[in-house]
């Protein structure tokens, strides 16, 4: 089995679904010849050709309009936007008409359209190359929203993305590109989206996070262990729709939950799912639900030092564990 | 839940005499509590209205937990003036009362009393009268997951070690103590083979010491011991009367090892003596005379004789109490009431006689107060007036000894001269406290009463 970093993961199931469905077409900024910023697309255009392999203007309210065409024309695009940060000028593409064709049509329509977009901070990429944008999706019906943290999830969470009949937003946390290495299967695999996973059980506390803050959690859970405290790790992968089964299952495990992530805390995807453990086990909770998340500010700061205050990180998510662990 | 009694630490909401929404009287009596061994009315300690009575009848609460709320007359004038107008003091009163504790409240009600300006000083504080203090905070404040946890296994928290954070009660202490129960009610049960021991050889030794100390008193069935209701049998529930008798005998036979011992005692002018005056006693109070008045009488002056026996054992020291206050034990159809004569030393047996008779009368009228039942020092057991002839009284904790007076009886004796005689005999046995007490000074406290009731006699003891 071969071991990929995630973006060779993404790289090589993008190939897999284009060899395999000849439906399946790429389009974004760069992706062609150059192969994409991060070389996700890297020898694609060589071997599937210029038009299945399409650079796009500098303009990613055409990036998603083109995609929702191509989408309802029958084909299966997957569009990348190069940095999350500038998913913005789509986003009327994305949540109004994307989001929202299946129901508008009464069903006679969809949108089947990947969109995938490095997110996230920690690597030097200040205000506009740096933001966490999740959480403007989340609470739009009609979109799903996907966030691998390994390589053998990323393959089958983007296999089923480009298989899936209706829009996916499909978050790569640029900080994991390379930083995270696993086995992934030649053959062909899918998971489910709409599924969390335990990627660690533990008995003391339950740590619920996805992407990069996932990593630091599993780091702090064996600091942790060497203290004597038991660490349950979920993996959300799914942040839209949340795997609430999953969720109240871990939280009633232990009974003291802390959710992790990058992202700014209010309004967040921790309010969402402290909200559904409140709702679902009450009675089971043994402490506060804790939120441990990036901080209300505008932008991620360019300046080393303010980029690492921002940033969470093993110690900081060591430091909320064991506190909860105490309490 | 007031304190009612000292080392009362708990009592049952056996019936509430008032209704949310009533209006009270400060004093007026809001409900009937059951603690040990008694009835007591709670009087209510501020007047106003009932917004809420917090512990249903039946339910048993620790001393200091809230049982009912109240809206004072001050806070209800304060929240009948403010803007909402005069015709509305109900719904001000009903909106501002759920408040947990002041704060809300208490806001409202000094708002509405600035707006107004007829404040009266220092009324903000008291947004809801709290018959006691909170329970502390700390301890008193559980999760979700550890009050429903106690609630399914029936756990007393009081019991359980806290080790989270400054000794929170977590989840886990919970469950790792409900698995410690469940481990050490599987285990085989030492106590049920140590009566058997017993029973098998008077001077058994010390059966294995099981750790009992731990062990719920009067737990609800012993693990191993199970008892089966078959047709035609008839289950009576414990009501908590029940339960407080079984309770404090257990835990006076589990606590104080008991030790007894019996003289017998020649009444025969005791009885004479009874027989000549008892007619014009009753004549003259309308009450018959018992020998109740004279064994007391015996006891309290032998009591000052061997003060030691007047005492009670506190762990690492012994306290040799003052006061001489008799527990007398009386019997009841349903239960068993313990009433005391306070300083049953400075009584005449006339005294003594009206104040046995009083407690006898409530204690059967079911009207004893908490008073009447606190602050015994001994205690004295007419088991002779059911006909017993021989007892083995439980001693009333936390007192060091018990005396019970058996049946009198005619019985033929040798006497001193060789010469056989019919006399009125009567057995007096004493239970007590070995940690405190031994045979020695037991046994001179038995002659000293054993002397006194045999000097009593026609002519030369006085009545009042």
């Amino acid at each position: 089995m071969a071991v990929m970093n995630l973006v060779e993961a993404i790289r090589e199931t993008l190939r897999a679904e284009m060899r395999r469905d000849p439906d399946v077409w790429i389009v974004g900024e760069d992706v062609g010849k150059k192969g994409g910023v991060f070389g996700a697309t890297l020898g694609l255009y060589d071997e599937f050709g210029p038009e299945r392999v399409q650079d796009s203007p500098l303009a990613e309210s055409a990036i998603g309009g083109v995609g929702i065409g191509a989408a309802l024309y029958g084909t299966k695009p997957v569009c990348e936007i190069q940095f999350a940060d500038f998913i913005f000028p789509a986003m009327n593409q994305i949540v109004s008409e994307a989001a929202k064709m299946r129901y508008r049509s009464n069903g006679a329509w969809s949108v089947p359209m990947v969109i995938r977009a490095p997110f996230g901070g920690g690597v030097h990429g200040g205000l506009y190359h740096s933001q966490s944008v999740e959480q403007y999706f989340t609470n739009t019906a009609g979109l799903k929203v996907v966030v691998p943290a390994t390589p053998y999830d990323a393959k089958g969470l983007l296999t089923a993305a480009i298989r899936d009949p209706d829009p996916v937003l499909f978050f790569e946390h640029k900080g994991l590109y390379r930083a995270v290495k696993g086995e992934v299967p030649e053959e062909d695999y899918v998971i489910p989206i709409g599924r969390a996973e335990v990627k660690r059980d533990g008995t003391d506390i339950t740590v619920i996070s996805y992407g990069k803050t996932l990593h630091f959690c599993l780091q702090a859970a064996d600091l942790l262990e060497k203290e004597g405290y038991s660490a349950l790790v979920l993996d959300l992968r799914t942040l839209l729709p949340l795997d609430k089964e999953e969720i109240v299952a871990a939280a009633r495990k232990t009974g003291k939950v802390l959710i992790v992530h990058e992202a700014s805390k209010t309004h967040g995807i921790g309010a969402e799912v402290a909200a559904i453990i409140a709702e679902e086990c009450l009675f089971d909770l043994d402490a506060p639900i804790q939120r441990l998340c990036g901080p209300d500010v505008p932008a991620m700061p360019y300046a080393d030092p303010m980029e690492k205050f921002y940033m969470l990180s093993t110690e900081k998510c060591l430091a909320a564990m064991r506190q909860l662990a105490q309490f | 839940m007031p304190q009612l009694g000292e080392s009362v630490t708990e009592g049952t909401i056996h019936r509430w005499l008032v209704a949310p929404g009533d209006l009270v009287k400060r004093y007026q009596p809001i409900a009937e509590v059951i603690t040990d061994k008694v009835n007591a009315e709670i009087p209510c300690p501020v007047a106003g209205r009932i917004i809420s009575l917090d512990v249903p009848e039946g339910s048993t609460v620790p001393v200091g937990t809230r049982i009912a709320t109240i809206l004072t007359e001050e806070e209800a004038a304060h929240a009948g003036s403010a803007p909402a107008g005069p015709s509305a003091p109900a719904e001000a009163v009903a909106e501002t009362a759920p408040a947990e504790t002041g704060s809300a409240g208490a806001a409202v009600a000094s708002a509405g009393a600035a707006s107004a300006g007829t404040a009266a000083p220092g009324s903000g504080g008291t947004a809801t009268a709290v018959i006691a203090p909170p329970p502390r905070t700390a301890g008193g404040r559980y999760s979700p997951a550890v009050v429903r946890l106690a609630q399914e296994h029936g756990v007393d928290l009081s019991r359980v070690h806290g080790t989270g954070l400054g000794g929170r009660i977590t989840r886990k202490d919970v469950e790792a103590y409900i698995e410690a129960q469940r481990a050490s009610a599987s285990a085989p049960p030492a106590q049920a083979v140590a009566p058997a021991a017993a029973a098998a050889s008077a001077p058994a030794p010390e059966p294995p010491s099981a750790p009992v100390t731990g062990v719920p008193f009067a737990a609800p069935a012993p693990a191993g011991y199970p008892v089966r209701s078959g047709p035609g049998d008839r289950v009576i529930p414990v009501d908590p009367v029940r339960r407080r008798i079984a309770n404090k005998m257990v835990q006076s036979k589990h606590e104080a090892p008991h030790a007894w011992t019996m003289m017998r005692v020649d009444v025969t002018d005791l009885v004479r003596l009874r027989e000549q005056v008892n007619p014009e006693f009753r004549r003259q109070h309308g009450l018959s005379l018992s020998y109740m008045p004279f064994f007391i009488k015996a006891v309290v002056e032998s009591l000052k004789e061997y003060p030691i026996l007047n005492s009670q054992w506190a762990g690492d020291h012994i306290v040799v109490k003052q006061e001489i206050n008799i527990s007398i034990a009386v019997a009841t159809e349903e239960a068993l009431a313990v009433p005391v004569i306070k300083n049953a030393d400075r009584l005449s047996i006339a005294g003594l006689n009206l104040a046995v008779a009083d407690l006898v009368a409530r204690a059967r009228a079911g009207k004893l107060t908490v008073d009447d039942v606190s602050g015994g020092t001994f205690t004295v057991n007419n088991t002779g007036a059911f006909g017993s002839f021989l007892s083995a009284p439980i001693i009333n904790y936390p007192q060091a000894a018990i005396l019970s007076f058996e049946a009198i009886t005619k019985t033929p004796v040798v006497l001193e001269n060789d010469a056989i005689a019919i006399r009125s005999i009567m057995n007096i046995c004493l239970s007590l406290d070995h940690r405190i007490l031994d045979g020695l000074v037991c046994a001179r406290f038995l002659q000293a009463v054993k002397r006194r009731l045999e000097s009593y006699g026609p002519g030369n003891v006085s009545l009042y």
